[in-house]
């Protein structure tokens, strides 16, 4: 299969000398091409700053980060960004919408910043809208939408420019589980029909029981690694949970 | 503690402080230079009669002074508020801690002391620079010598400087702990989640009213211009105006719908990198702006056309004096003195010598009076006459009824002043100005005054005949031809009728000697030293004329040049004032906005950085969106401005001539563009400071 997403040995380090902290301790892993993988541990368990790496929006202190073949913590300033524009989608907790812009322009944002021709700029949009079910809110502004329709509004951003990894950070945390629910359909949508390589970072059971793979992040280092494989989500969502239990979670400090 | 906390804060935000800081300096500065003309080392150099209308100019100044200070006090007031506004978590952090409103209020206060003080020194500073420099550009308008440059400060100006932005700061202070005391903690620590509902007007409405608007607009320009003859009384200006006021905040309340709308059709361009989100800010904003956008436009219109239309009315002015001067020296005596005559509406009686001397000509006059005669050239003595059967009121003829209906004022019974063809055409070989032929019978008719041309022009048009000493005469054309006699400062001829040499005038029909020459000199100092002979009350002349009760009037090229320049520059000195600080004051309000917009909008910046805009295309779209807020209204200016210098133009007229308005438009445009521009790259600047990401 082909590799999107290799993640050689990378190291981040926060502070000085007297005063150091990991927060990502040689994690190395890959991603193949339609892959859907979850990220999970608590917080502080290094994993935003694992998206971070990846997204560009952070440098790594050492090892190589490379997607599509191409080794992103060499590339500086515009390539960089060009890199983020062209090779990357994002959806993010906050949906991160433009408030003065319409869903439609939203959307379209993402392919004009690209200088895509305006005529296939209204005729992609209104085909993701439709394979989102968000064709009749494309006139609405964000503030006039619920938050699920928002999130779908980023998913169809982060998804119009066919990139070759969408990076999805907490998507559903300011979700109500409904529209949880429905946004993670639509993943799900975009994974197995559009074929997009997913890489979602959560620390909710449910959301992640979606992917196909997760990895379990604790203290900079991957801890664990489970496959759903032929498992019906149910069974996978059951084994996240004894993962999770085994890592301590979120427990791990009540005595 | 607090000293601490409040002068880390100035540090920390000197960036933000940064357009306030430029406002107070420019405040200062301009306010010191404009109050410290008087004692500025051109002003020592000037001339008695100039040093009159100094005074004259002063006193306007220091109640213009007033005025400005009003101004500033409320920008600074304006622009406090924004400041603080911005601070509004920080304080809440303070309120958390236990801090009352009251030190909260002491912080403030102690800024707002910290940075008026600092600003008050640096403006000083700067001002005190500057003035020396426009002590050269008053000199050049008083041509005042300036061979010895020394350094001045004014103390007086300095210290109404201080005062005045004392007071001012004062004015701030309260105005801050009134705001710090309406505060509640809650909405201090919310402030920057406050949720701004995107109001979007309907498109069709605002395409209606951008229309409505125009047409309007258009309808007032119309008035003011084509149509500015009906504006016969001040208060016909009125509804032009207000209808321009209106017309102008519906604009801006209508035009970002309607730019919007119009964008959204062209697809290419609506969906081209940013632009969509620089038309969706700008959309945004501009409702909140509506008020500040109008306010902001009318300013600069003000100071647009107040200052292109006075440095016009300074040109012209300046380039008549020149065309109205061209000898050194007029004078004139009263000839055939009766007995009784009448002098500043008093009778008075006549000496004998006086009735002899104004027998004879004003050269030998002179010369009686001891006057060495070589220190004049190009003498040109003639007589001018009138007749007892040649009034104004004659003159105009058949027409006299419906004038005089017309014009009840004018004195109809003034005996009109005759001169002989051959001695006005030597006159205008001196002057260098059009010289006439005549035919038997014949008479032209010299006017330059432009509200007496129009009424004497009715009279010639019906082809009146004229009766000189018992001779008809009718007019060889049939309006009035320019040419004068006495010099002055403007065009100011209001008849000279010229007759051929063989009319019958008589030795007692002379009413005037009058006699036209130039300095025997060469250089400006020589010409000088003659000045004082004919104008000075010490000179031997004078006295001698003086003791025997001889009158000579005059005019002299030099005095005429004094007055007449003092006035233009009261005129151009006022108005660069006035526009100056209206400009500062419009470009602080539209920078300060745009900066508070930019720390509002940083989020939005950063979800562009996200979804992968670079940092060009970033700088690009807000350098679009601060050059058209600044470029919206300076647009809408510039064509009020086209209308409303032609206007002032018309009501001027004569004034300011047409010709003059380039030069002086563009000597406009430069200010506008060194202080506007100024604002405007502070302000591009310091937001592109505010949106930079943190890392």
């Amino acid at each position: 299969m082909e590799k999107v997403l290799e993640v050689k040995n990378i190291e981040k380090y926060y502070g000085n000398k007297s005063n150091l902290t990991k927060a990502i301790n040689n994690i190395s892993f890959n991603v193949v091409k339609g892959e859907f993988v979850g990220i999970m541990g608590a917080s502080g368990s290094g994993k935003s700053t694992l998206l971070n790496v990846i997204s560009t929006i952070d440098r790594v202190t050492a090892g190589h980060i490379i997607v599509n073949g191409e080794d992103i913590t060499k590339l500086k300033g515009n390539k960089l960004n060009k890199f983020r524009r062209e090779e990357l989608g994002f959806i993010f907790q906050d949906f991160n919408l433009l408030d003065t812009l319409t869903a439609f322009e939203n959307i379209a944002l993402a392919l004009t910043i690209q200088k895509v021709n305006s005529k296939e700029i209204e005729k992609r949009v209104y085909d993701i809208a439709n394979k989102l079910g968000i064709k009749e809110i494309l006139k609405k502004y964000p503030y006039q939408v619920s938050g699920g329709q928002k999130q779908r509004i980023a998913s169809a951003r982060a998804i119009i420019t066919n990139p070759k990894l969408v990076l999805a950070d907490e998507p559903t945390g300011a979700l109500d589980s409904k529209s949880a629910r429905q946004l993670l359909e639509n993943f799900e949508f975009l994974n197995k029909n559009m074929n997009a390589t997913i890489l979602m970072v959560t620390h909710d059971a449910f959301t992640a029981s979606y992917a196909n793979r997760i990895l379990f992040i604790k203290d900079g280092k991957i801890f664990n690694e489970i496959i759903k494989g032929n498992d019906t989500r149910k069974q996978f969502f059951e084994k996240i949970i004894e993962v999770q239990t085994l890592l301590g979670g979120d427990l791990n400090n009540v005595i | 503690m607090l000293f601490k906390l409040s002068f880390n804060n100035m540090k920390k935000s000197i960036k933000d402080y940064s357009i306030y800081f430029l406002t107070l300096v420019l405040g200062v500065a301009i306010f010191y230079m404009f109050n410290s003309i008087d004692s500025q080392q051109a002003m020592l150099q000037v001339s008695q009669s100039q040093r009159e209308i100094i005074k004259l100019m002063i006193t306007m100044l220091g109640y213009i002074s007033i005025f400005v200070a009003f101004v500033l006090g409320l920008l600074i007031v304006y622009a406090n508020n924004f400041l603080i506004n911005r601070r509004k978590k920080e304080f809440g952090i303070y309120m958390t801690l236990g801090m009352g409103k009251r030190q909260i209020s002491k912080i403030i206060i102690m800024e707002t002391i910290f940075i008026g003080i600092i600003s008050l020194i640096v403006g000083l500073v700067v001002g005190i620079f500057a003035s020396q420099f426009m002590s050269i550009l008053v000199a050049k308008m008083f041509e005042a010598d300036m061979s010895s440059f020394q350094f001045v400060f004014s103390k007086e100006a300095c210290i109404k400087t201080c005062i005045y932005f004392a007071v001012m700061y004062v004015a701030v202070m309260f105005f801050n702990t009134f705001t710090v005391s309406r505060y509640k903690l809650i909405n201090l620590l919310n402030a920057e989640k406050k949720n701004e509902k995107i109001k979007m007007k309907n498109p069709f409405l605002c395409i209606l009213v951008f229309l409505g608007a125009s047409t309007m607009l258009g309808y007032a320009y119309w008035k003011v211009t084509a149509d500015a003859s009906s504006i016969t009384t001040a208060d016909k200006i009125l509804p032009p105006i207000l209808m321009g006021v209106a017309s102008t905040i519906l604009i801006f309340w209508s035009l970002s719908g309607f730019i919007i709308h119009v964008v959204q059709r062209m697809k290419n361009t609506y969906y081209n990198g940013t632009n969509m989100f620089v038309l969706r800010q700008i959309n945004n904003k501009i409702n909140t702006m509506v008020a500040s956008m109008s306010i902001i436009c009318l300013m600069l219109f003000m100071t647009i056309s107040v200052l292109s239309s006075s440095l016009a009315l300074r040109n012209t002015m300046q380039r008549e004096l020149v065309e109205m001067t061209p000898v050194d020296l007029n004078l004139y005596k009263t000839a055939n003195l009766p007995e009784t005559y009448m002098k500043y509406n008093v009778k008075k009686k006549s000496t004998r010598e006086q009735r002899e001397d104004s027998k004879i000509p004003i050269t030998q006059t002179l010369k009686n009076n001891g006057l060495d005669i070589n220190v004049l050239k190009d003498i040109i003595e003639i007589s001018t006459y009138t007749s007892d059967d040649l009034t104004l009121g004659k003159f105009f003829g058949s027409k006299y009824e419906e004038i005089k209906q017309e014009y009840p004022m004018l004195n109809y019974d003034i005996a009109e002043e005759i001169i002989k063809i051959s001695d006005y055409n030597k006159i205008a070989k001196l002057y260098g100005i059009e010289e006439y032929t005549l035919n038997d019978n014949e008479y032209i008719l010299l006017c330059d005054f432009k509200s007496q041309i129009e009424i004497r022009n009715r009279a010639l048009e019906s082809g009146n005949i004229l009766t000189i000493a018992n001779k008809k005469y009718k007019s060889k054309y049939n309006e009035c031809k320019d040419g004068f006699v006495v010099m002055s400062t403007s065009h100011t001829n209001t008849g000279i009728i010229l007759v051929p040499d063989n009319c019958p005038l008589t030795e007692e029909m002379k009413e005037r000697h009058f006699l036209a020459a130039n300095y025997n000199a060469n250089t400006e100092e020589e010409k000088e030293k003659i000045e004082v002979i004919f104008s000075s009350g010490d000179s031997g002349l004078i006295q001698s004329l003086d003791s025997k009760g001889i009158e000579i009037d005059g005019m002299t090229k030099i005095s005429i040049m004094e007055s007449s320049v003092g006035i233009a520059t009261i005129v151009t000195f006022i108005a660069i004032y006035l526009g100056v600080i209206f400009l500062i004051a419009s470009s602080a309000i539209l920078a300060l906005k745009q900066l508070t917009d930019a720390s509002d909008n940083k989020q939005r910046y950063t979800i562009l950085r996200k979804i992968g805009c670079d940092e060009k295309m970033i700088n690009k779209s807000l350098f679009r969106q601060i050059g058209i807020f600044f470029g919206i209204p300076l647009v809408l200016a510039i064509i009020h401005s086209i209308f409303g210098i032609q206007f002032a133009i018309t009501i001027m007229s004569g004034l300011a001539s047409k010709e003059d308005l380039l030069p002086s438009a563009i000597a406009t445009v430069i200010i506008i563009g060194i202080i506007y521009g100024a604002y405007f790259i502070a302000t591009y600047l310091g937001s592109k400071n505010i949106i930079k990401e943190e890392r």
